[in-house]
């Protein structure tokens, strides 16, 4: 039997799994939205408590760090992870679970530096090139001012 | 009706970024840092506001909302202390984040390193 590589191509394809490019959608948007309907919840308590909207956001910010750190020191937020990707990896959550799990993975080589400088690694480029898109943001604002 | 747009709203935002990973083989790294950086152009352009305002938690949850803080950081010091507000704005408008995912980090690892990871 002779096949052209197109044909034996499409034949991998028939005989292989489904893509799972759907399921994961599904599961990244199903959780995600989760996270983000529960750090809604947080954020009407906290304003019904009286705080402004300004630091109710910070400290619906703030617990859902808390929560995620919890869940990353007990293995359970990887777990999520595995399956929900993008779902447990976009909110604020996945932030503070790549910091926590890199601390903790790496606490056998140190305090300082395990702990405390690998806990930066996906950190650390999220804040230097945040903070560098919004320092040139502030630049192109004073500038504009001046004109 | 708030809970579901914020639902809604962080769900396709999350659903973006699983297509990104899927689809283009990017590290997780390079996205959390894409995202943020897309955060703070989106609300310079004065596009993340008003979903703010539409999704709440739905807008702010997501590390584009971490931008979008950024850059309203920068947008008020700057208007208050001219150049220097340029630089801290940013990291002031997200030190309570930032700081928050730091000690927690250093606390859990402190607490739980007897424990197995797997």
């Amino acid at each position: 039997m002779h096949l052209s590589s197109e044909e034996y191509a499409r034949l991998v394809r028939q005989a292989g799994p489904p893509s799972p490019l759907g399921k994961d959608c599904l599961w990244a948007f199903c959780v995600g939205g989760g996270i983000c309907a529960a750090g809604q919840a947080l954020r009407q308590a906290f304003l019904a408590a009286g705080a402004d909207g300004e630091t109710a956001g910070a400290l619906t910010s703030c617990t859902l760090i808390a929560l995620s750190a919890l869940a990353t020191a007990f293995g359970w937020y990887q777990k999520l992870a595995a399956r929900a990707g993008a779902g447990t990896l976009v909110p604020i959550t996945g932030f503070a679970n790549a910091v926590v799990s890199a601390a903790i993975e790496f606490f056998p080589e140190g305090r300082v530096a395990g702990t405390g400088a690998k806990m930066f690694t996906i950190a650390g480029p999220v804040i230097v090139y945040g903070t560098l898109a919004s320092a040139v943001y502030g630049l192109a604002l004073w500038l504009a001012g001046l004109i | 009706m708030e809970y579901l747009l914020a639902f809604l709203t962080g769900g396709l935002i999350c659903a973006a970024g699983q297509l990104l990973i899927d689809l283009t083989n990017l590290t997780p790294a390079r996205i959390l840092t894409g995202y943020v950086v897309a955060g703070v152009a989106l609300s310079a352009a004065g596009l993340y506001g008003p979903l703010a305002d539409f999704a709440g938690c739905g807008a702010t949850v997501p590390l584009l909302g971490f931008g979008h803080l950024l850059a309203q950081g920068v947008r008020q010091a700057g208007a208050e202390q001219g150049l220097l507000g340029c630089l801290t704005g940013g990291l002031r408008a997200g030190a309570a984040g930032i700081a928050a995912s730091l000690v927690c980090g250093v606390v859990c690892a402190f607490l739980s390193r007897s424990r197995d990871q797997n």
